[in-house]
C-alpha cells in the first residue's frame, strides 16, 4: 500500500472506506434482523409492516408467542441439540484427526505418502450424492459396541452422523499446506531438543495452527450444521434428527391450516443464532491466537 | 567429553552429491569452524552431525559410538539455527527451559539453569518477553540459551550471526568465543565469514563444492594455504594472483618473473618443481608496500583508493593489465593515475602450481 501523500486525501479515502464497509454490513445484516424481528410479531401485522422499515424494527404488537407455537408443533430445541452435538462433536474430532494426519504429511517421511496424499486430493471432485448410497449400504452393516451391547447398522444413531465426516480432503489439504509454510527450523530445533514427534505436534504446531485451526473449524461446522441429505437417507427417528431435516418436518405441519410466518422466522431465527455465536466465537479465538504467536494464515 | 569424527562421509539428494566424501576430526573441547561458499555444503554437513540429514555414505561417530542412525536427541548435541529458531507461542524462560522441561527435568533444576544461561548471557532482564519484543541480538542469545542449559556435549552452529548487524556480530562473535572457554565444549561452526573463522577457530575446515579444500589451525591456514581456492577463501582483501615463469632452481629457492615483474628468489619446500616451467605467485595486499616506481619489483598506477581509517586499500593497474590489490596500513592520499612501485619480501609470497593450483612454496614468517 502506498503511503498517504497529502492527509486531506488519507481521511478521504478513510471515510470512503468505513462508508462502503459500514454499507455491505447493512446488506448483510438486514435479512437477519429482518428474520429475527418478524420472529417477535403477529403474522398479521409482520406482512403489514413489509412494505415498510418497521419490519426492521421491532415495533407494534412484541411477543415470544410464534417461539411456544413453533416449540408446539415439533420439538425445535431438540433438534437444535442434535445438530450442535453432531456438529460440535465431528469439528473436534476432525480437527484432531485432519491436522495429524497433516503433520504426518507435512513432516514424516514414508512409503507412499505423496501417492496418498494425491489421492486424498483427489476425493475433492467426489459429489457426496454419488457416494451417499454405498455409504447407505456400508453404514447399515457395521457393527458396534455400545453400553447395551453388541449390534449391527448404524442407522438412527448420532455416530452415523458424525464418523463419515470426521476425515476429509479438503481439511487435510488445509493442514498440510499450513504446516508447510511453519518455518521448517522451529520444528527442527525441537527435534534436536530430545521431542517426541507428538510433542511437537503438541506443543510446536497445534499452539501455532490458530488461525488454520479457526478456518477449518469453521468450514467444518457449517457443512454438518447445514447437513440434510444425509441424516434424511440414516435417521428415521425424531430422537437423532437435525436442524435442517427439522425444518422440513416443520414445514409439514403446515399443509392442513395456512403457513404461520412468525413461527418460520422464529424457526430460522433459533437455528441460526448458534451458527453466528460460534462464528464469533471462533473470530476472537482467531485474533487472539494471531496477536500472541506473530504467526499469520 | 566429546571427539567427533567424520568419515568418508557422503550425501546426495536424489541423484545429486553435495557433500562427497569428507573427513573431519574434532578433539575434544575443540572449536572448529567450517567454512565455504554459498551452497558448498555446510549446512547439509552440520545437519548430518546433528541428525537432521540421513548420512549417504561413510560414518558420523560421537565419542567412539557410531551416530548414523540415532535420532537427534541421542547425539548429546544442540544446534543454533540462522533464523534462531526460537518459538514464538512461548516466552524467553519457557524457551530456554524447553528442552528440560521436555526430558522431564524438575521445575527447582530447571529455573536454576535457566537463570544460570540468564547470566552467562546477560538477558536476565528478558525472561518473561515474548519473542515478538526481542531484537535480532536478543533472540540469537535466547536460542544460544537454549542449548547452554542441556549441557550438550557439542554445540553446532549453522552461521548464528548472520542475520544480525555488523557491530552486533562482533560482540555476539566475542561473547561466542568466550562461551566456548567457559563451557570449554566441542563447537562446530559454520560460518562464510572468514573473519569469524580466523578469529573463533581452533580448528578451521575449509570446504568447497562438497570437498575438504584444507583443514588446520588458522594460522596455518593462513601462512601456507593448500592451494589457491584457501588462499583466496581466506584474509581480506583477497590474495592477488600472478602468473610467472620459473627458472633457476637450486635447493632452496627458484627464481621467478614475468614480463612486469623484476626476478624474485622465492624459497621452495623441496617439492617436486623442477620439471615446471610456469607457476603462480601469490602476493597477500597486506605484504605489498607502495614505494617510488624506480625501487617496485612491481610497477603500475592506482586506479581506485578506499580508505578506511587505519587502512587504505589501493588497487594498481598493472603493466600487462592485470590488477593487484595492496592493504595499507596507514591512512594515504593518493591521486588516481599516479605511477607506482610495489615492494614486498620474496620470503612472504606464496608459489602456487599453474596446473592444478596447488601450494609449492615454503612460507616463512
Ligand atoms: N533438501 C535438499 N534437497 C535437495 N538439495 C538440497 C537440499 N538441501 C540442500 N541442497 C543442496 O545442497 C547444496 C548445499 O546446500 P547447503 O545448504 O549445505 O549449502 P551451504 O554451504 O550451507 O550454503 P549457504 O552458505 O548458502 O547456507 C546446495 O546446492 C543445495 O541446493
Ligand atoms: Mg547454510
Amino acid at each position: 500500500m502506498s503511503m498517504p501523500n497529502n492527509p486531506d486525501n488519507y481521511g478521504l479515502r478513510l471515510v470512503t472506506r468505513y462508508v462502503v464497509l459500514t454499507v455491505i454490513a447493512i446488506i448483510f445484516a438486514f435479512p437477519l434482523v429482518f428474520m429475527i424481528m418478524s420472529s417477535l410479531k403477529p403474522d398479521q401485522q409482520l406482512l403489514a409492516d413489509t412494505s415498510s422499515l418497521k419490519a426492521f424494527l421491532p415495533v407494534g404488537d412484541i411477543s415470544f408467542q410464534n417461539y411456544e407455537n413453533a416449540f408446539s408443533r415439533v420439538p425445535v430445541g431438540l433438534f437444535v441439540f442434535n445438530s450442535m452435538l453432531v456438529t460440535s462433536v465431528t469439528v473436534v474430532l476432525s480437527l484432531f484427526v485432519c491436522s495429524l494426519s497433516g503433520f504426518s504429511f507435512a513432516y514424516l517421511k514414508w512409503r507412499g505418502r505423496d501417492l496418498l496424499f494425491s489421492i486424498i486430493l483427489a476425493t475433492f471432485i467426489i459429489p457426496f450424492e454419488t457416494i451417499a448410497i454405498p455409504m447407505l449400504l456400508i453404514t447399515s452393516k457395521l457393527p458396534w459396541i455400545g453400553l447395551d451391547g453388541f449390534s449391527i447398522g448404524w442407522l438412527n444413531t448420532y455416530r452415523v452422523q458424525i464418523v463419515p465426516f470426521i476425515a476429509d480432503g479438503l481439511t487435510i489439504f488445509l493442514f498440510v499446506q499450513y504446516f508447510k509454510d511453519l518455518p521448517v527450523e522451529l520444528i527442527e530445533a525441537a527435534r534436536v531438543e530430545g521431542t517426541t514427534w507428538w510433542q511437537i505436534y503438541r506443543l510446536i504446531v497445534i499452539p501455532l495452527s490458530g488461525p488454520v485451526l479457526a478456518t477449518a473449524a469453521i468450514l467444518k461446522f457449517l457443512v454438518m450444521y447445514n447437513q440434510y441429505l444425509w441424516p434424511m437417507i440414516v435417521v428415521q427417528q425424531e430422537e437423532y434428527r437435525p436442524v435442517m431435516v427439522g425444518l422440513q418436518y416443520f414445514f409439514q405441519t403446515f399443509t392442513k391450516g395456512g403457513i404461520a410466518w412468525g413461527e418460520i422466522m422464529a424457526y430460522l431465527s433459533m437455528i441460526t443464532v448458534p451458527v453466528l455465536a460460534f462464528y464469533l466465537y471462533i473470530q476472537r479465538a482467531f485474533i487472539a491466537s494471531v496477536a500472541a504467536t506473530g504467526v499469520k494464515g | 567429553m566429546a571427539e567427533i569424527k567424520l568419515r568418508d562421509v557422503h550425501k546426495s539428494f536424489g541423484k545429486v552429491e553435495v557433500i562427497k566424501g569428507v573427513n573431519i576430526e574434532i578433539k575434544d573441547g575443540e572449536f572448529v569452524v567450517i567454512v565455504g561458499p554459498s551452497g558448498c555444503g555446510k549446512s547439509t554437513l552440520l545437519r548430518m552431525i546433528a541428525g537432521l540429514e540421513d548420512i549417504t555414505q561413510g560414518t558420523l561417530e560421537i565419542d567412539g559410538v557410531c551416530m548414523n542412525d540415532r535420532q537427534p536427541k541421542d547425539r548429546g548435541i544442540a544446534m543454533v539455527f540462522q533464523t534462531y529458531a526460537i518459538f514464538p507461542h512461548m516466552t524467553v524462560r519457557e524457551n530456554v527451559a524447553f528442552g528440560l522441561t521436555i526430558n522431564k527435568i524438575d521445575k527447582a533444576t530447571r529455573d536454576l539453569k535457566v537463570d544460570e544461561a540468564a547470566r552467562i548471557l546477560q538477558m536476565e532482564n528478558l525472561l518473561d518477553r515474548r519473542p515478538s519484543e526481542l531484537s535480532g541480538g536478543q533472540r540469537q542469545r535466547v536460542a544460544i540459551g537454549r542449548a547452554i542449559v542441556r549441557n550438550p556435549k557439542v554445540f553446532l552452529f549453522d552461521e548464528p550471526l548472520s542475520n544480525l548487524d555488523a557491530s552486533l556480530r562482533m560482540d555476539m562473535r566475542m561473547e561466542i568465543g568466550k562461551l566456548h572457554q567457559s563451557l570449554n565444549a566441542s563447537m562446530i561452526y559454520v560460518t562464510h565469514d572468514q573473519v569469524e573463522a580466523m578469529t573463533l577457530a581452533d580448528k578451521i575446515v575449509v570446504l568447497n563444492d562438497g570437498k575438504v579444500m584444507q583443514s588446520g589451525s588458522p594460522m596455518e591456514l593462513y601462512k601456507e594455504p593448500a592451494n589457491m581456492f584457501v588462499a583466496s577463501f581466506l584474509g581480506a582483501p583477497s590474495m592477488n594472483f600472478i602468473n610467472v615463469e620459473v627458472h633457476d632452481i637450486n635447493e632452496e629457492n627458484v627464481t621467478v618473473y614475468n614480463p612486469t615483474l623484476s626476478p624474485i628468489k622465492v624459497p621452495h619446500k623441496g617439492r617436486d618443481i623442477s620439471k615446471k616451467s610456469q607457476a603462480i605467485l601469490g602476493l597477500r595486499p597486506q605484504y605489498l608496500r607502495l614505494v617510488e616506481p624506480s625501487d617496485g619489483i612491481l610497477n603500475g598506477k592506482v586506479i581506485l583508493t578506499e580508505r578506511l581509517g587505519a587502512e587504505t586499500i589501493v588497487e594498481i593497474l598493472l603493466k600487462d593489465g592485470k590488477r593487484v590489490i595492496a592493504a595499507i596500513s596507514e591512512d594515504q592520499i593518493l591521486s588516481n593515475g599516479k605511477e607506482i612501485g610495489l615492494q614486498f619480501n620474496p620470503k612472504q609470497v606464496h608459489l602456487f602450481s599453474s596446473e592444478d593450483s596447488k601450494f609449492l612454496s615454503e612460507n616463512r614468517k
